[in-house]
């Protein structure tokens, strides 16, 4: 396991520098550049500007410089569009917003979800299953970015439980909204998939045998059916906490949460390369490092699988 | 030398008569003041930075307002007053101007504010190495040697610019420029605390170690999410300065902000594209609209890879004369924009827009002088007129220019083809002459009518549709040295208008929500460059 762990590591060590030089180059060639403005600026200017930030160099060169400024400075740049932070800042200031409001959003899509899907399995065809089933389908039916605007009228215009946005260090009042929004449609999705996982479970020879000798419906499910079930959950839990960390755009467009989303975004709109950069290397990370532990997580959901 | 009479009077009326006015800070006698003293308003974006000599955002540009305090100020409705300098006096051909600095004002760390802190400043905003994108501003303030300095050919030093003594400011022109001392209420020139500076680096504009010498200090920034200013003690004018604290909230959406607005969160924020009449039935004492210095056109690419259509002066007449532009205003806008029949707008001051046919005629008959033109250049059914129309992506671009395609489809049978491109994309696209015909859009730099002329200048840098008049050029280079150029101007537009480079659409309008308990708000101020100095809260 200890060696299969590692081996990975080193193999996600291309993967993101091969992640990097393509987005480098993509950017590059994307139309404009982070000093296009509606008044093109004197030559002189721009000659200074493009000096300052190293812009004037061959683009092998600026990407070297950038690598080797992460790895033996943990630099990642400075912002071409705000011009008071550099990517270290933007990042570290935007990054425990994401998180804190992401993993909310993940255990509650998650532990509802689940609930959920087993309660509509277990009262198959009953009016449980029937509401479930509603339940998720609503859930998944209505888009988050149509969420987060009649979240706010519903609770901060009509009833004014809540405010309206902002983050205030991350204060309850501050986060429900953004929570709820983020997590309805996984929610609905993990509900669906829980549903079917259970009744193919609760189908099957192992679970008529446990029934047949006669253990309490309880047991059978707790201790036979519910591991078996949970893994195509997981599978699709894996990506899902890496999406609510990086499509998180909205929840930072309609709740001003100051998270690391919209700066991933409005990056590539400003062509703020080395914002762009750091944050597609963050994503990039956390993608290498979600994936390896959903596999890892196998192994205890399924005892047939095992990794050498 | 010689005395700058219409300043001194000024300052003398706004000192002596109203007096008692300004002690009271601006607040008419029936009005309570209410007890918590804070503004709160919406901005769409981050701001970029809130360092005066490297700002370039509208949102930020606000910030600094409060935070920093330059030579001059603007007032209500936009008309000089004193700020740091109590006055100035310029020389005989116009070129060097010398300001008296007040002796009474103060960083926020107690240092006096003296002229050395504005020499470095503006030396600052000239240096190659800080890179400013504001140095062009620097240029087009005419300052002596600006270009060379910013060329890195000439040390800072040589900027036109000296601190005579502690309170004396001079400025050496290279060029007269008669709306010089307009420029002095812009944020590239504020002051800038050298000694803070070169201790913290760009670390000096956090809240944590920034020093000011405007009415506030930044206590608070959540990037993307907030910034705070409070009062600055130290401020000269502290005493009259009312609004304690300013709080500029971040809401990338505007109806969400509409939403917090009405929920009470903001005192302040703008009126989504089309929903001012409803809210001004609802809000009548809260819904606003004011003409603002900006202006909405099309312009035609007249250079060689523009369509050979475009060069004939009928076809471009015929386009322009087939927009209604009510129908833009008063159905799609709805926010008290005007129609535009000049490319300067009426609202910028000492400019008298010339009675251009366009503008008298009715749309029916102007439309049917676009058929007979359209026809006299050779298009009509056989032989339709077809090009392409670009914008960047955006609902309310998007709309405009259904509507145009429309009005030109039924009125006159021509084709275009609609593109949209994302901003960057479009703005390499224009400043390429890869187009046909181009959305634009210009918010003027300072409040007179060169800033928008300036655009059809053949030498302009933001000529993208490389329009080119001898006679325009000849009267723009006559109205930089002129003390009156209200005719030159009106000259050009008259030209503008026969030879229409550009299909003026609209001028803009501020449009906003804003709480009727915030007091003095300069809606005369076409700029809006506000200070939250000048603001109040009412009790309600």
């Amino acid at each position: 396991m200890l060696s299969y762990t590692l081996r990975r590591v080193f193999a996600a060590v291309p993967t993101v520098l091969l992640l990097v030089i393509a987005s480098f180059f993509l950017m590059h060639a994307a139309p404009g550049g982070p000093f296009t403005t509606e008044r093109p600026l004197p030559p002189e200017v721009l000659a200074n500007i493009q000096a300052k930030y190293g812009l004037d160099q061959p683009l092998w060169k600026q990407l070297w410089d950038y690598l080797s400024g992460i790895v033996l400075r943990f630099d990642f740049g400075p912002s071409f569009v705000f011009k008071d932070r550099d990517v270290n800042d933007i990042i570290a200031q935007g990054f425990p917003i994401s998180l804190t409001y992401g993993t909310l959003a993940f255990l509650a899509a998650t532990i509802v979800g689940v609930v959920l899907g087993i309660a509509a399995a277990i009262r198959h065809n009953t009016w449980v299953d029937y509401l479930a089933v509603s339940l998720g389908i609503a859930a998944q039916a209505l888009p988050n970015f149509i969420m987060g605007p009649i979240l706010i009228l519903v609770f901060t215009l009509w009833l004014g439980w809540l405010p309206g946005g902002g983050w205030n260090g991350g204060q309850w009042q501050y986060l429900v909204m953004p929570v709820i929004a983020l997590s309805t449609s996984y929610m609905g999705n993990i509900a669906r998939i829980t549903r079917s996982s259970m009744l193919d479970v609760l189908n099957s020879g192992f679970i008529r045998t446990a029934r047949a000798k006669g253990l309490p419906e309880r047991m059978v499910i707790w201790r036979h059916a519910m591991k078996p079930t949970l893994l195509p959950v997981v599978t699709y839990l894996g990506p899902v906490f890496v999406y609510v960390l990086t499509g998180s755009v909205f929840v930072d467009i309609y709740f001003s949460t100051g998270g690391l989303g919209k700066s991933y975004v409005s990056s590539a709109l400003t062509r703020d390369y080395a914002v762009l950069l750091g944050v597609t290397i963050l994503y990039g990370v956390l993608t290498v490092v979600v994936n390896l532990l959903t596999d890892l997580a196998y192994a205890w959901f399924d005892p047939k699988i095992r990794y050498q | 030398m010689k005395k700058i009479g219409w300043l001194v009077s000024v300052l003398c009326v706004y000192f002596s008569l109203s007096g008692s006015v300004i002690a009271a800070g601006h607040i008419p006698p029936d009005v309570t003041l209410a007890e918590i003293q804070t503004f709160t308003y919406r901005v769409l974006d981050e701001h970029t930075s809130v360092d005066p000599q490297v700002v370039e955002d509208t949102s930020g540009g606000e910030i600094v307002r409060d935070l920093f305090e330059g030579l001059m100020n603007q007032d209500a409705d936009g008309n000089l007053v004193p700020g740091v300098a109590t006055g100035y006096e310029v020389n005989d051909d116009n070129t060097v101007y010398t300001f008296t600095l007040r002796d009474n004002a103060r960083w926020s760390n107690g240092d006096p504010v003296t002229a050395h802190d504005f020499a470095y400043a503006w030396r600052r905003a000239a240096d190659p190495e800080l890179a400013s994108p504001y140095q062009w501003f620097v240029e087009l303030m005419s300052l002596e040697n600006a270009g060379s300095v910013i060329k890195g050919e000439m040390p800072l030093d040589a900027l036109g610019v000296r601190a005579v003594d502690d309170l004396t400011f001079e400025v050496t022109l290279s060029a007269p420029l008669p709306y010089f001392p307009q420029m002095t209420t812009h944020a590239t020139t504020f002051p800038a605390p050298q000694a803070v500076i070169e201790k913290h680096g760009k670390d000096w504009t956090k809240p944590e170690h920034i020093v000011s010498n405007g009415a506030y200090i930044l206590t608070e920034h959540l990037p993307a999410e907030r910034s705070v200013r409070e009062r600055n003690e130290m401020y000269w004018d502290n005493e009259n300065t009312i609004i304690d604290k300013t709080v500029a909230l971040v809401i990338n959406d505007e109806n969400v902000a509409l939403t917090r607005f009405l929920a009470g969160e903001l005192d302040r924020t703008e009126v989504p594209s089309g929903q001012f009449p409803r809210l001004k039935k609802e809000h009548p004492d809260e819904a606003i609209s004011f003409p603002r210095l900006c202006n909405y056109y099309y312009t035609f690419n007249l250079s060689d890879s523009g369509p050979e259509a475009f060069k004939d002066v009928r076809v471009r007449r015929a386009l322009a004369l087939a927009v209604d532009r009510k129908i833009i205003t008063e159905n799609i806008l709805a926010g008290g924009q005007t129609q535009a029949y000049t490319f300067t707008p009426a609202a910028v001051a000492g400019f008298t827009p010339p009675q251009t046919d366009m503008a008298k005629l009715t749309q029916a008959e102007r439309d049917s002088m676009a058929k007979a033109l359209l026809a006299e250049a050779g298009y009509g059914a056989d032989n339709p007129l077809s090009f392409e129309m670009v914008y960047n992506t955006s609902e309310a671009h998007k709309k405009i220019a259904v509507a145009m395609s429309q009005m030109w489809k039924q009125k006159l049978g021509v084709k275009t083809t609609l593109a949209n491109m994302e901003w960057k994309v479009f703005l390499e696209n224009r400043g390429n002459q890869n187009f046909e015909l181009a959305r634009g859009a210009w918010c003027g730099d300072y409040n007179e009518a060169s800033t928008f002329l300036d655009l059809l200048d053949s030498e302009s840098g933001y000529n993208d549709g490389k329009f080119s008049s001898e006679n325009i050029d000849t009267l723009l280079e006559k109205a930089k040295l002129s003390n009156n150029a209200a005719d030159l101007y009106t000259q050009a537009e008259t030209i503008i208008a026969t030879q229409m480079p550009v299909i003026p659409v609209y001028h803009y309008a501020g449009v906003y929500m804003m709480g009727a308990d915030v007091g003095n708000w300069p809606v005369g101020n076409v700029e809006q460059n506000w200070y939250s100095k000048n603001l109040y809260k009412i009790a309600r």
